[in-house]
């Protein structure tokens, strides 16, 4: 067997043994890119709500069109059919009779539930205390609601749980079912039984839920209304499907872009074939190293193909361009060495991301280091043996003469260029404070306009965000339904103090064992309670014998069994108590939502106090919004301090291979003023900085060196020939279309380091020009 | 004879202008004059599970056509507000808003009062048929709703006062119990 037949096979095998892994990997277009790959305690509470949590599975729903009495007709249509399917746990549209079942349990169960069943309320002071306040309320407006419960409940234990359920503002209601703020569009609360991160699930429930709305439009005959649906679920649904059609666009375009340079170089259909092999290969490469190392591959890392492909390309060039006359043998000796080198420096780049605690960057890193050093090594090592010696390059020596004119004439711009900078540098300087995009949100692939609708439609239903929450760990439910009810008696505090508006408990659906009997040992027997009402009663215009059936129903309390998750069952108590009492693999964990005071602007809590008074509690505060700030900080400053460490390692490299600080600077000068000018650039032209144009600072260092390394070699040997003037220019411009076209992308983490490297690497070889040495003919 | 029967007409005659002069019209333009101000309430509920009315009092104030606010200071503090259509309650420290758009029959309730004080003819039309008797110094107004699902709440309202002024409203529930508001305008200086 030749040896061109040998490499060919095990290109072969090792092709085909990638395209199996490729085959079975799980990819993946959810959140995940963006949460911690070593959480700390407080962001796994965060991971797993955006993973798990309940408002990761509400949509919201609006329907527009008509009038009031048409959205209600089809708001009620809608809830009847989606309440039905097993999709939803809960269908909500506000209309009556919907939180009887709650509003039943709670009444049975009142003696059970009530926080102010204490044995001092059954006494005989208790008792007159609480009955005289409940005939007080009678004189209030609010008394015709109470008037019937009276004589079963006189001590005004329902009173007590509604007033602590109160959970802010309501929405709207026109015609018997819920409204938006201006009255316009009737809406309801759908929480899928899908988890928020099932994305496949959630694409579903979306597609039901249009599908059963066209019915029952159809049904009622409103023919022009319309529905608006927001939430987690739809932006996961919408992000996926414009990952997933920029990452066939995107490589699309940056492949047939590079395919039409290709083919005005080579003008050969087998050169352009086997140019490609080494770009196919690398890109195969790098999803099998990343789905073999993290077990799922994100769809933003496989839209980075695009870049790997204009950059993994430059290596063919090389190649065929400047071998045509050498022969391989001589192209070797005279040319690997540079290109290895600039091999390298590419792979410290890629290679500082894989440290990264983001782990959507460690894989991107990953994706792009195996690429391309699978790409270089096809190159090196299967593509000489395969193109054999008879690859006629095209003459590009026309090309030679105004590529040298336009280096003579960048090398007069040296101090313009620097000159430039100085003031691309006083710009950044100046404007240090205003660069950078404070939070994590900049990463994100939700549309601005989603952004607005989300927004509006949350406002308009009164959504919760559970910004802020306690979290409980327990080893089982009774002692995280204790620990919730300690911690409770603390947040009632904050309540009373004006410092938190209210919270949300599990324990307020479902008392621990312990407090249930507690409450129930509080209930006085029968007998005593007909004694004790006697003399409690005595003067009160509430005569005590009107009160008998008060007497029965603490006797049925007595006696009734207690309250377990499973007596929930029916009622949207279950889903409350579920959505804030979870097991975990080997412990229980308690969410209390905390409320901010009502009235305040930015509904904003002031953490200090509640941390104080939690302090030593089994309570972990949190703060959802500051905990993501922290976050993308956290992230910022690894990735700030990952970037000098690739910079560092890309310097070392060059100082141990180029053995010459004057060669050093010369080769790092130009990279530095394209990384300014860059910067500079893009923040001119109003984007943001964030995480990712970091990451591009970086590659444009990795990246560009490879020209840059060029003109060194030049400088070395004091000529640069044709065929690698040619080559270098080609191979920059198809390493800025395929850079260049993740800036086309809708994708900020894509745009980010499409917009720095596309440019970046053009303006690395310019510069490496112009600062380049004057050389003669 | 004849005498006489001219003497029925004059008297007649004489008493058309005056009947004409007092109808809801007139009531309500008088009402609707009244561009606000304070008075002091005393309420009392009769109920039939006590034994003895339920008795509040503490000071109203009006100012027209829709802000409202009745503060309660026996037994309880209590503060009720109507701005519009919002009513709010606060009671000890708690504090419940509630949009009366959002409650048909609460509004409709709301609005016997607030249209009776603006003299606003066109909402109490909305949801009772009007009925009015006695004369401009002393006049009753009595409302029967004319919506059964109003109607299973509250039988009948009786407002009662004297020209541009309400003295009293007595509520008739649909279960027998009735709460009567006396209202007595403190002089502004």
């Amino acid at each position: 067997m030749s040896a061109a037949a040998r490499a060919f096979l095990i290109w072969l095998l090792a092709m085909l043994a990638g395209a199996v892994v490729v085959w079975n990997s799980h990819f993946s277009a959810d959140m995940s890119f963006f949460l911690p790959g070593r959480p700390s305690a407080a962001q796994q509470v965060l991971v797993d709500q955006l993973k798990e949590g309940v408002v990761t599975r509400l949509l919201m729903v609006a329907i527009e069109g008509g009038d009031a009495a048409q959205r209600a007709v089809v708001s009620r249509q809608l809830h009847g059919r989606l309440e039905k399917l097993p999709e939803f746990v809960s269908v909500q549209n506000g209309q009556a009779g919907s939180l009887d079942a709650d509003r039943d349990f709670l009444f049975r169960h009142r003696y059970l539930l009530s926080p102010a069943v204490k044995p001092e309320r059954f006494s005989v002071d208790g008792l007159r205390a609480s009955i005289a306040n409940s005939v007080d309320l009678l004189a209030s407006p609010a008394g015709m609601m109470i008037k019937p419960l009276l004589p079963r409940d006189p001590t005004g234990e329902m009173i007590e749980l509604l007033s602590a359920l109160n959970a802010g503002a309501q929405p709207n209601v026109r015609e018997g079912v819920w409204a938006s703020r201006d009255g316009e569009r009737a809406m309801l609360l759908i929480q899928s039984a899908a988890l928020g991160s099932d994305t496949d699930a959630q694409e579903q429930a979306i597609a039901t839920i249009r599908s059963q709305f066209a019915d029952s439009t159809r049904e009622t005959g409103f023919s022009d209304a319309r529905i608006v649906i927001s939430g987690p679920g739809l932006f996961a649904v919408k992000s996926r499907e414009t990952i997933k059609s920029e990452v066939s666009k995107l490589s699309t375009i940056s492949t047939l872009a590079i395919i039409a340079v290709l083919f005005f170089v080579y003008r050969s259909a087998r050169l352009l074939t086997l140019g490609l092999l080494p770009v196919a290969s690398g890109a195969l490469a790098g999803i099998v190293a990343v789905s073999l190392a993290y077990g799922t591959v994100f769809g933003i890392t496989v839209g980075f193909g695009s870049a790997l492909i204009g950059e993994a390309v430059d290596y063919s060039i090389y190649y065929f361009v400047q071998s045509g006359r050498l022969g391989a043998a001589e192209w070797r000796a005279r040319f690997w060495p540079t290109i290895r080198l600039g091999v390298l420096t590419s792979i410290c780049g890629f290679a500082a991301l894989l440290f990264s605690g983001f782990p959507g960057l460690a894989q991107l890193g990953l994706y792009s280091l195996s690429g391309v050093l699978t790409a270089a090594l096809v190159t090196r090592f299967i593509l000489p043996a395969l193109a054999g010696n008879d690859h006629p390059v095209r003459d590009l020596s026309h090309l030679a003469a105004p590529l040298k004119e336009g280096i003579r004439t960048l090398q007069h711009l040296r101090w313009p260029v620097i000159l430039l900078t100085i003031a691309a540098t006083t710009v950044l300087v100046i404007d240090r404070h205003q660069l950078w995009h404070p939070n994590l949100s900049a990463l994100s692939t939700v549309s601005a306009e989603d952004g607005a609708i989300d927004m509006a439609l949350r406002a308009d239903i009164g959504a919760p965000d559970s910004r802020y929450m306690a979290v409980i760990t327990a080893p089982d439910r009774e002692a995280a339904l204790q620990a919730a009810e300690r911690v409770g008696q603390q947040l009632d505090t904050l309540v009373v103090q004006g410092v938190i508006g209210g919270y949300d408990s599990p324990a307020r659906f479902l008392p621990s064992q312990a407090m249930q009997a507690a409450r129930r040992a509080s209930l006085p027997a029968g007998d005593e309670l007909a004694a004790r009402l006697q003399l409690a009663q005595a003067d009160s215009p509430l005569a005590a014998n009107k009160l008998g059936a008060f007497l029965d129903e603490v006797a049925k309390a007595k006696e009734q069994g207690g309250i377990t998750r499973e007596s929930l069952n029916g009622t949207g108590l279950a889903l409350a108590v579920d959505s804030l009492l979870m097991q975990r693999p080997d412990s229980w964990s308690v969410l209390l939502p905390l409320r901010p005071p009502a009235g305040d602007k930015n509904a904003e809590i002031r953490i200090q106090p509640v941390r104080t008074a939690l302090a030593g509690s089994d309570a972990l505060l949190i703060d959802m919004k500051s905990e993501f700030d922290r976050l993308y900080n956290d992230y910022l400053d690894e990735a700030t301090l990952l970037s000098l460490a690739g910079f560092a390692a890309i310097v070392a490299l060059l100082a141990v291979t180029l053995r010459s600080a004057r060669r050093l600077g010369a080769v790092l000068l130009p990279l530095l003023l394209a990384v300014i000018l860059i910067i500079a650039g893009v923040h001119l032209s109003g984007e943001q900085l964030h995480l990712m144009h970091l990451i591009g600072m970086l590659l444009i260092v990795a990246v560009g060196s490879n020209y840059a390394l060029f003109f060194d070699r030049a400088g070395d040997e004091h000529r640069l020939d044709p065929p690698t003037l040619a080559s270098m220019a080609i191979a920059n411009l198809t390493t800025a279309i395929g850079f260049g076209t993740l800036a086309l992308s809708s994708v900020p983490v894509l745009h980010a380091v499409g917009i720095t490297v596309g440019p970046g690497a053009v303006l690395a070889l310019l510069l490496s020009a112009c600062f380049s040495e004057r050389q003669g003919d | 004879m004849i005498k006489r029967l001219l003497g029925c007409l004059f008297l007649l005659i004489l008493a058309l202008p005056a009947a004409a002069a007092f109808d809801v019209g007139q009531l309500m333009s008088d009402l609707a004059k009244n561009k606000g101000g304070k008075a002091r309430f005393t309420e009392k509920k009769y109920i039939s599970l006590l034994d003895k009315p339920v008795v509040s009092s503490g000071e109203m104030s009006y100012t027209a056509p829709d802000r409202l606010e009745k503060r309660t200071l026996v037994p309880k503090v209590e503060t009720l507000l109507l701005d519009k259509d919002m009513l709010s309650i606060e009671r000890e420290k708690q504090k419940l808003s509630i949009n009366l758009a959002n409650q048909p029959e609460a509004l409709a309730f709301v609005d016997s009062i607030r249209g009776t004080l603006s003299g606003n003819r066109a909402a109490l039309e909305k949801n009772y048929a009007l009925h009015l008797s006695g004369n401009a110094d002393k006049w009753v107004l009595t409302l029967l709703p004319s919506d059964q699902k109003i109607s299973t709440l509250v039988l009948r309202i009786t407002v009662s006062g004297s020209k541009g002024l309400v003295r009293s409203i007595e509520y008739l529930q649909a279960d027998g119990d009735r709460s009567v508001l006396n209202m007595e305008p403190i002089e502004l200086k």
